[in-house]
Formats: structure tokens, C-alpha cells, sequence
């Protein structure tokens, strides 16, 4: 890192008095968002401006700021790890917080400050211990100094820089050292001399989450903030033709009811005022385009669309003409929309000036929201300050590539001259849209003399995420989302299948759709691996030897397969009226295999004993939340399984709260045994890995159980009855 | 939208149905009610019985008692139904030896002494609880003869004469709360008073146990 | 007026009486470690304890609540010493936390009426609290360590 690509002596970001007085190391302390905007984003061969990353204090508190959100995944923890290791910091002073938003904090790989597709942690890999490690050579240094010594005669450990003698601590070195000039290279520590990363780590968000002092954006209060709940069309895309507010206005707390894009937003002293007064509003919606939307009649659609050639995703020599000559089996799978339903329900607070807007809330898509929020204010970009807090769950829901929960706090914010609020309530979140995509799959395969396919056409229907947003351009190529047929087109299985060809209908809709958790792999794991479960039947091999046949080629499935079987007593006898059913796919580039144990009774009653579970991500930063992750997942994707479902009837969304969208509970989660697979290969995710195989993994586990071979999502009880 | 299937019942517990009198037993409940019945009523013998307008009545009477307003809280097992499909209470609730829950799932934790309002909010009233386990009260799954056998039968009805069994269903605040359920909720068949009306012609017509 | 004791601290409250405790508890006393996450009763995110009764808050009106003792997760402990919040971080239970109030609430009233609850009482004690991070596999190792931790307090902490 050259001297001017340094940030000068100015820094970033406030450091919310979490730490005052001390260090920094590097630099000086805070400005504000403009000198945070001058600095230069990521890119390669330059070293990461450790000040923007970085802070220890006198006290030798060490605070790591996060460049990327925290949701539940764990990053709180793994990325102040990474810093930690390079640091050699005493891991008990070290904590975490998020960044603003800043063209130096975005994603290494995307361009662009997110948090997704699981990459947090090993897109951070090295530039935070980079970071750490910058920090630890300028302690040295300022100790040597300080000893009188060289600095290869000094070494460090747990927050304290030793000589022969003599010694100091961080703390007292952190002034002198964030005096000299950052350095230009850094040498990072062989991974044998390891003392934090790989190591099963405690999560550091936990005493604040226990105790109720965590601050979500829900939690936010400022001095003069109203609260809003605003009216949003019944039907997507629906404008409001009229409305009357004077009920709503008498409800005692209502201070406002103005007009925004999406609808009438109400303004109260408290939720419940606004709520109550929303609910007095009287409305007239011009009707959007999804008019009549219905789930029956689109299931009728795209069956029909699946009868003829879509767009090509995948080809190989000539399967129509293969498919032609022997037995062909053919099957049709279907999954509905879903909603993410994280448990805190979307919201945002807003605070605007003439020459600022300032935003609290829990989001995945920093860039993006405040691209956003400064064309509807008319300000600079990095006038648009975000404070990101702890979300609620993200699940993919809070990265809208339309920030739509954002703008429309903007709005709010903007067309009442207020500091505002907008909470939506539960019903609001699952009936408001931006949903996984329904999906329907029709497979033809042909088998050989061995039993393997042979030729195997597959083609999907399902509407595309991307499409219409600004990842467009970059992520839709020749007519298929890459997002849809992940799993599929790029599928191990299919590459050794002489004759395929995989194609894509991306039928427009109106309904509003988003990446959900595992997003494409979400749908396309559940497919494949029951696919594959059924060709082992047809060619009556086990369902783990007809895989490890398939997948000889393909090691790392073979690993963690491998390990999920040996770990479950695949084979070995188990409590009567039970069977187990396996599923192996990757994902995020991680392979994660999963094996299911289940018992069905007569009357249809399933019960999900036990789950396996194997990763191989390669190195595991923490793999304690490696582990939690794969849990997470696993309960995530049982919500789907078992019961999630939305549907439309007369351009309705059906559901509205978790009385009617559920969601897996206590009675309902199996013991889950997760294992993360020793291994050198390339790093991949772990936040979404869990989620795709486990659908299969229970299925075809039923069908082990009953012979019935279950072909759509969620699964009914009426599919399970045998008496 | 794929089926009409219950979805919560995957995982739902389910308990015997081990309730079933023997048919002896119907007879011998059968006499002993309208023996009961003779003697506890201040004329009987002025008045003419007609078995077959008591049977008729009661089936009239057991279309309510089956309306998931009045089974949901007489289920077979220990978990309250819900909804007008009667699926398990979702968040696995269980009657507990008070029949008001358990732990941190007591049926007041959520039911308060009203309904409140807007479409599936939790419903209440000042006593909304579930049959105790030594009294159970299943009305899940009965026919109408082994209903009208059990509801008639002291032992099993919460030691009631058929007249305290008559002011019970006039009466009782969570019997009426049948007919006033909150916002969105199907009412039983019949109304209150028609309902009631029914109770009297079958017993005061020997409270018949029908075939 | 309504007077509320919350944390054994009496509160003077304008609401009207059919308000939900949740938003008088949140937007009025700022008592923010109570969550909102559905507003009837489905998810346990706002369990609080009302006489020592897990109620959820989103549903109790201010009416019920006044002249009894009503306590939120702030009052819990001041300092995480409860055995609950002890189990809690050193399972490492919470993802992203914002249901986790709502569980050590019901957990506590489970725990004081079965100080040394089955899987099976877990299971019906819990499954009115909602985790969408999955976390139940380690709320209930959390509460069976926390059962542990209880019951060697209660034995004079002896080792």
C-alpha cells in the first residue's frame, strides 16, 4: 500500500464510544462518512487501510469493525478471529461492530458492500488478517523502539509484546504505533502456527442476546421519532386511486397520515396508535398487475410451459435423440413460494436533513440502500449515512436489490418531514412479496446396462430472481438466470451423463421474488437428490453405493457423503419403523451430505428423529459456527418441508402470520448431529450449505419408510397415510 | 392450495382411542339415566316420553357438540384442536393436570378473559380451559350413541344430574362462548336457544341414547 | 393512568387500557429486550412474565397487567448471572437473537415448575416460542445445563 493510497491522518466511522481515548491503530480517530467515502475500495495486490477495520484502545480493548451484517451467522465472531490471529490479540479484549458504509468496507469479490451467498467469512480471509497483521507488525515496531530492540527480537502474544524482559501490552503501545507510517507488506502466519482459526470459538454477540440489551433495528429510538405502519396495496404492484384519513386521524397518538409510492403510511407517538389508525383507513386501490393471480391456475401454467423447449442452460451430445430408444422415466417435482419470515419483522428508521439522511437498520445491501435513499432525497450518495444493526434474521430477505424496505422509510421520512420509524407488522412481511420462487421440474432420464443415467432432459419453470434488477446485466446470461438452475446445470451428475440437456422457462408473473436462503439450491438439491434416489431404486443399488458409482469422480462430495454415512450407522440396524434416507449436493462452494432418520405411522404421522449432517467447506474458520450454521439450516429448510407454503387466490396472498405460514417449532426439530469434515480444499460457505439437502434427505428417507415417493413440497399428511 | 390436507398433524401426537364403551356398558348407562332421569324429575310420569323425538333431538344436540366451537376443547388426548378442520393446537399445547396448560404454555398466557378482536386472534373468556385428565369429557371421534351415553352418565359427565347437565349447557360462560367466538369463527349449526330447546326435548323425553 | 411494576419498578403509564403490554412495555417504558414478532400470540418473542406467568405480551392487555409484579428480560439478572443466561452463552445459543428473550422467559417458568425437565417437557414447555435461526437443539442442551446449574445453586453451589 503506497503512502497515498493511505487514508492521510484522517479516519473513519464514529467509534461509538465503545472505546474512546487510545489507539487506533494507524491512525487518527473519526470524521464522518465523506472522509470514509474518500477512501479507496478493495482491490487487488493492495493492503486494506487498517483503520477502517480496526481500533485498539489504551485499555487494550481491541475493536473489529464488520464489514459485512450480522444475522445470525456468526460473522461477529469469525471475522474478529481472523484480525485476531494475524494480531496475536488477547481473544477476551477483543470485540465487534458494525461498519457504516463506505466504498473501503465493500465485498472483496462483489464490488459492493453485502452481505451473501455465504461469503462473508472467506471473501474476508485476507483482508482482515491482513488487517491484523499490519496491526501487529506496527506494536512491534513501536515496542522495539520503545525496548530498544529489533523488532524480529520481539514477540507477541495475547495482547502483549515481549523482549528478553522487558514487556508492554497493546494498550500502552497503541498511541506510539498508530504514529508510524502503515506498512507495505505483510507477512501472514503459517496456518501450523494457528492459535484462534479452526479453533471451536464462543460467539461473541452472546451476553448482549441474552439480555435483552442487543439493539436490533426494531429496538431503535431517537429523540422526536414517530412511528409508522404503512397500508400497502392488497394485490402486488396497487396504487392508491383515494383515500380517507379522518378516522384514522382521530385514533388518540396519530400525528400524520401521508401518501407515499407503496401506500397511505400512518404516524403515531407508538405502534399501536399507528397500527389502530391504519386500520381505520379507508382506502380505494386501483388493482396492480397481478389481478386474479392464482396458484391453482399458475401450477396449470407452468406445467405447461414445462411441455415445451425453454431456454438451453446445459447441453451435452444429443438428448432428445437418446431419449428416443429404451424405457425413459419421467418425473415432475414441485415447490411453492415461500416466504423468509425472519422473526424481527422488516423496519427502518429514517432521520433527514437538508444535507443528511441518516439510516438505522438491520440490511444486507448497504450500497445499494444508500444508492437508494440518495435519489429519493436528492443528496450525494455519501450523505446517506446507515448504521447497521444487529438484524433479526436476514435469510436473504433484507438484500432486496430494490431496498424496498428502505425507500419506503425514505419516503416516509421525506413526505412527513419527520424522524420516523416504519415497523411492519408480521402480516405485512408475509403477505408483502419478494418470496423464493415457486419451481416446477420435469425430468426424462434413461438409464444404462450399469444402472446410470444415460440421457436425461430436465427442464425448470419458475420466475427469475434477477430479472429486472440491477444485477440483470451481470447475471443473466443468454436468457437463464443463473440463479435458477443452479444445482442443476452445474450439476456432478449430469456431467457424466453422455447425452443432457437442461433448459429454462423464466415465466413473468408480477409476483415479487428474492433469493431465499440456498436461494436456486433451495429447489434444485430437493430435485436432483430424489431424482437420484429413484434411479437408485430403478436400478436397485443403495442409494449411497448408486451415489459414491456416480460421484467417483468427485471427491469432495465423496467426503462429505462419505462422512454424513459413517457418522448416521448407515446400514447398520436401527429402532424398529425406522429408515433413514441421504442426500449429498454443494452449494456456496461447500458439499454438504445429510442423512435422515424417520418414522411414518399409519395414520401418516411423521416424525423426524434424527439428522446427520457432514461439511466439507475447507478450513473452517470457527467450525463451532460452522456446525450451528449446518443446524440452522437443517430447521430452516424442515420450516419448508414440513409446512411452508404461500399461495394466491383472487391476486391475494393466502397466509398472513405464523398461524398460517408455520414455521418448524421445538416439538418438531430432530436431534441434529453436525460434523465439519477435515480438509485442505478451497474455502466456501456455511450460512445456506445446511439448508438444500436436507428436503431430499427426508423424503427419501420417507420412501424408504412407506414406497411413496413424495414429488412436491411441503409435504401433507394425506401423502403419508397408509391406513 | 395443493390439498386440503391438515398440515400441522405431521408431527402431531395421537393417543389411543381407548375410549370406547362396550355395548353392554351403553345398556346398563342407558337404564341407569332414565331410571335417574324418572326420579329426578318433578312430573315425570304425567308426561309422556317419546324415545324416538329424544333420539331425534339429540342428533340435533350432537351436531353442535361435533362443531369444532364446542370439540376443539373435547378432544381425544391431552392437546386442544383448533380451526374448523380441529387440527392439534399448533404450538403443541397440552391440557396439563389442571387441564389450563403447562409450564410456560397455560392457556391464559395467550387467552384472555375476552375474545380479542380481528380474524384468528387468540379467543377467551374468564374460564377458558380444557376437561381435566381425570374427567376428560372426548367428544373427538364419538358416535352419536356413545356421545349421548357419555354425556348422560354421571361418571363420565362430571358427576351431572341430566339436569345439571341441562343448566350446565344453558349456562355455562365457556359453553355460550361457543356461540360467540371472536371474529371469523364458524358458530355451531344451531343456535343457543334452539340448541338448548333440543337438550330439553331429549331429556325430557328419557334421554334416549340413539342407535 | 396506569401504574405497572416492571423489574419491581412502578411506572406511571397514559395508555389506553386495551393497549398491548408489548408496546406499552416497548415504546413507552423503552423496555426494548421484549420483541414484536407477530402481534397474536404465535411466536413467543414477547413473552414476558406477569406474576410469574410466561404471558405473551403482545396479546395482554395494559388492563390485566396492572397491580402485578411484571417482569421482562432486563430483570432477569443485571449482570447474565442467571443460570438460564450462564447456559445460554456457554451453549452458544443465540444466531441472530431477536427470539431469544422470548425463550429464556418461558424457559424460567418451565424451569421453576420442573427443575429438572425430560426432552418431552422441553418439548411442550418451548413450543410456543418460534426460532427461525433453528436453534432449539441448543435451547434445549441450554436448559438442561441451566437445570444443572440451578440445582448445584440450590445445593449451596457446593461442588
Amino acid at each position: 500500500m503506497s503512502g497515498k493510497e493511505r487514508i492521510g491522518r484522517r479516519g473513519f466511522l464514529k467509534a461509538s464510544g465503545l472505546l474512546t481515548g487510545g489507539l487506533v491503530v494507524g491512525f487518527q480517530v473519526p470524521l464522518g462518512q465523506r472522509a470514509a467515502a474518500q477512501a479507496p475500495p478493495p482491490g487487488a495486490g493492495k493492503l486494506p487501510p487498517p483503520n477502517a477495520f480496526l481500533r485498539i484502545a489504551a485499555d487494550g480493548s481491541v475493536l473489529v469493525l464488520l464489514a459485512h451484517s450480522e444475522m445470525g451467522q456468526g460473522i461477529w465472531t469469525s471475522l474478529p478471529m481472523l484480525i485476531a490471529e494475524e494480531l496475536d490479540a488477547d481473544w477476551s479484549k477483543v470485540k465487534a461492530q458494525h461498519c457504516g458504509v463506505a466504498p473501503v468496507y465493500n465485498h472483496t469479490a462483489f464490488g459492493f458492500q453485502i452481505t451473501g451467498g455465504s461469503t462473508s467469512t472467506h471473501s474476508e480471509f485476507d483482508r482482515y488478517r491482513q488487517v491484523g497483521a499490519m496491526a501487529r507488525q506496527l506494536l512491534v515496531q513501536a515496542a522495539a523502539e520503545k525496548f530498544g530492540v529489533k523488532p524480529e527480537d520481539c514477540k507477541t502474544d495475547k495482547g502483549v509484546v515481549t523482549a528478553g524482559n522487558k514487556k508492554a501490552t497493546y494498550g500502552e503501545l497503541a498511541e506510539a504505533a498508530g504514529k508510524l507510517p502503515t506498512p507495505e507488506k505483510v507477512t501472514l502466519k503459517d496456518p501450523k502456527d494457528w492459535k484462534i482459526i479452526g479453533k471451536d470459538t464462543k460467539r461473541l454477540d452472546s451476553p448482549e442476546k441474552v439480555n435483552g440489551t442487543a439493539q436490533f433495528g426494531m429496538d431503535v429510538q431517537l429523540p422526536g421519532m414517530l412511528t409508522a405502519v404503512v397500508a400497502r396495496s392488497p394485490g402486488f404492484g396497487g396504487q392508491v386511486k383515494s383515500f380517507d384519513s379522518k378516522d384514522a386521524l382521530a385514533v388518540p397518538g396519530v400525528r400524520q397520515v401521508v401518501q407515499v409510492p407503496s401506500g397511505v403510511a400512518v404516524l403515531a407517538d407508538h405502534y399501536w396508535a399507528a397500527k389502530q389508525g391504519r386500520d381505520k383507513l379507508k382506502i380505494e386501490w386501483e388493482e396492480g398487475p397481478t389481478a386474479g393471480l392464482d396458484s391453482k391456475k399458475l401450477r396449470e401454467e407452468f406445467k405447461k410451459l414445462a411441455g415445451t423447449a425453454g431456454n438451453k442452460a446445459a447441453q451435452a451430445g444429443d438428448a432428445a435423440a437418446a431419449l428416443a430408444k429404451g424405457k425413459i422415466l419421467e418425473m415432475e417435482y414441485f415447490v411453492p413460494y415461500l416466504a423468509h419470515a425472519p422473526m424481527e419483522p422488516l423496519n427502518c428508521t429514517v432521520k433527514l436533513s437538508a444535507d443528511k439522511c441518516e439510516i438505522w437498520s438491520g440490511t444486507q445491501l448497504q450500497t445499494v440502500d444508500q444508492g437508494v435513499a440518495a435519489q429519493i432525497t436528492g443528496l450525494k450518495p455519501e450523505q446517506v449515512e446507515i448504521h447497521t444493526t444487529f438484524l433479526g434474521g436476514g435469510f436473504g430477505r433484507r438484500a432486496t436489490p430494490v431496498s424496498d424496505f428502505i425507500s419506503e422509510a425514505v419516503q416516509v421520512a421525506k413526505a412527513s418531514g419527520k424522524t420516523v420509524k416504519v415497523v411492519w407488522s408480521r402480516e405485512d412481511d408475509i403477505r408483502g412479496g419478494y418470496y423464493r420462487p415457486s419451481f416446477l421440474h420435469r425430468a426424462k432420464i434413461a438409464l444404462d446396462e450399469k444402472g446410470h443415467p444415460r440421457a436425461w432432459d430436465h427442464v425448470l419453470v419458475g420466475q427469475s430472481i434477477l430479472a429486472g434488477t440491477p444485477f440483470e446485466a451481470a447475471m443473466v446470461k443468454d436468457g437463464i438466470d443463473a440463479t435458477s438452475v443452479e444445482g442443476v446445470a452445474d450439476s456432478p451428475y449430469l456431467k457424466e451423463v453422455p447425452d443432457h440437456h437442461v433448459h429454462l422457462h423464466s415465466p413473468k408473473t408480477g409476483v415479487p421474488v428474492l433469493w431465499w436462503r440456498s436461494v436456486g439450491h433451495s429447489h434444485t438439491a430437493f430435485v436432483m437428490e430424489s431424482l437420484i434416489d429413484e434411479l437408485a431404486h430403478e436400478a436397485k443399488k443403495d442409494p449411497v453405493e448408486y451415489r459414491r458409482e456416480l460421484l467417483k469422480d468427485h471427491p469432495r462430495h465423496l467426503a462429505a457423503l462419505n462422512y454424513a454415512v459413517e457418522k448416521s450407522g448407515w446400514g447398520k440396524p436401527l429402532e424398529k419403523g425406522h429408515f433413514r434416507g441421504v442426500s449429498v449436493h454443494e452449494s456456496f462452494g461447500s458439499f454438504v451430505a445429510e442423512v435422515a432418520e424417520v418414522s411414518v405411522s399409519k395414520e401418516g404421522i411423521l416424525k423426524i428423529h434424527k439428522v446427520t449432517c457432514a461439511i466439507d467447506c475447507g478450513l473452517a474458520v470457527n467450525p463451532a459456527g460452522v456446525k450451528a450454521q449446518m443446524e440452522s439450516g437443517i430447521i430452516f429448510a424442515l420450516s419448508a418441508v414440513l409446512h411452508g407454503e404461500i399461495s394466491f387466490a383472487d391476486g391475494k396472498v393466502q397466509q398472513r402470520n405464523f398461524h398460517d405460514y408455520l414455521v418448524a417449532r421445538m416439538f418438531e426439530a430432530p436431534l441434529i448431529e453436525a460434523h465439519v469434515v477435515p480438509s485442505t480444499g478451497k474455502m466456501g460457505g456455511a450460512g445456506e450449505c445446511g439448508v438444500p439437502p436436507l428436503a431430499a434427505a427426508v423424503t427419501n428417507a420417507i420412501f424408504a419408510a412407506t414406497g411413496k415417493r413424495l414429488r412436491e413440497l411441503p409435504i401433507h399428511v394425506d401423502q403419508l397415510k397408509t391406513a | 392450495m395443493l390439498t386440503n390436507s391438515k398440515p400441522h398433524e405431521h408431527l402431531a401426537m395421537k393417543t389411543n382411542r381407548n375410549l370406547i364403551p362396550t355395548a353392554a356398558a351403553f345398556s346398563a348407562i342407558a337404564i341407569a339415566g332414565y331410571a335417574f332421569h324418572l326420579q329426578g324429575q318433578d312430573a315425570p310420569a304425567a308426561k309422556k316420553q317419546d324415545a324416538a323425538a329424544s333420539k331425534a333431538a339429540f342428533k340435533e344436540v350432537y351436531k353442535v357438540l361435533m362443531h369444532p366451537r364446542c370439540l376443539n376443547c373435547h378432544p381425544n388426548g391431552d392437546a386442544p384442536l383448533q380451526g374448523d378442520d380441529s387440527h392439534p393446537h399448533i404450538q403443541n399445547v397440552k391440557a396439563g393436570p389442571e387441564g389450563k396448560g403447562v409450564f410456560a404454555m397455560k392457556c391464559t398466557n395467550c387467552h384472555q378473559e375476552h375474545n380479542l378482536p380481528g380474524a384468528n386472534m387468540p379467543p377467551g373468556n374468564e374460564v377458558w380451559h380444557l376437561p381435566k385428565p381425570e374427567m376428560p369429557l372426548v367428544f373427538e371421534g364419538k358416535s352419536p350413541k356413545q356421545l349421548a351415553a357419555q354425556i348422560k352418565d354421571p361418571k363420565q359427565n362430571g358427576g351431572k344430574t341430566l339436569e345439571q347437565l341441562f343448566h350446565h349447557v344453558a349456562e355455562d360462560k365457556l359453553v355460550l362462548w361457543g356461540w360467540n367466538p371472536g371474529d371469523g369463527r364458524t358458530l355451531p349449526p344451531l343456535s343457543h336457544e334452539e340448541f338448548t330447546k333440543q337438550m330439553r326435548i331429549w331429556i325430557d323425553n328419557g334421554a334416549e341414547v340413539p342407535d | 393512568m396506569t401504574t405497572l411494576t416492571v423489574n419491581r419498578k412502578k411506572h406511571d403509564v397514559d395508555a389506553d387500557p386495551s393497549t398491548p403490554l408489548l408496546w406499552v412495555l416497548r415504546d413507552l417504558l423503552h423496555l426494548t429486550g421484549t420483541k414484536f414478532g407477530c402481534g397474536m400470540a404465535q411466536c413467543g418473542a414477547c413473552t414476558v412474565h406477569l406474576d410469574g406467568e410466561a404471558v405473551r405480551s403482545c396479546v395482554t392487555p395494559l388492563s390485566r397487567a396492572e397491580g402485578k409484579e411484571i417482569t421482562t428480560i432486563e430483570g432477569l439478572s443485571s449482570d447474565n448471572s442467571h443460570p438460564l443466561q450462564v447456559a445460554w452463552i456457554e451453549q452458544d445459543v443465540p444466531q441472530c437473537g431477536y427470539c431469544q428473550s422470548g425463550q429464556i422467559m418461558s424457559a424460567a417458568v418451565l424451569l421453576r415448575e420442573k427443575p429438572n425437565p425430560t426432552d418431552e417437557d422441553i418439548d411442550m414447555g418451548m413450543s410456543g416460542n418460534i426460532c427461525r435461526c433453528g436453534t432449539y437443539q441448543r435451547i434445549r442442551c441450554a436448559i438442561h445445563r441451566a437445570a444443572e446449574l440451578a440445582g448445584a445453586g440450590a445445593k449451596g453451589g457446593a461442588k
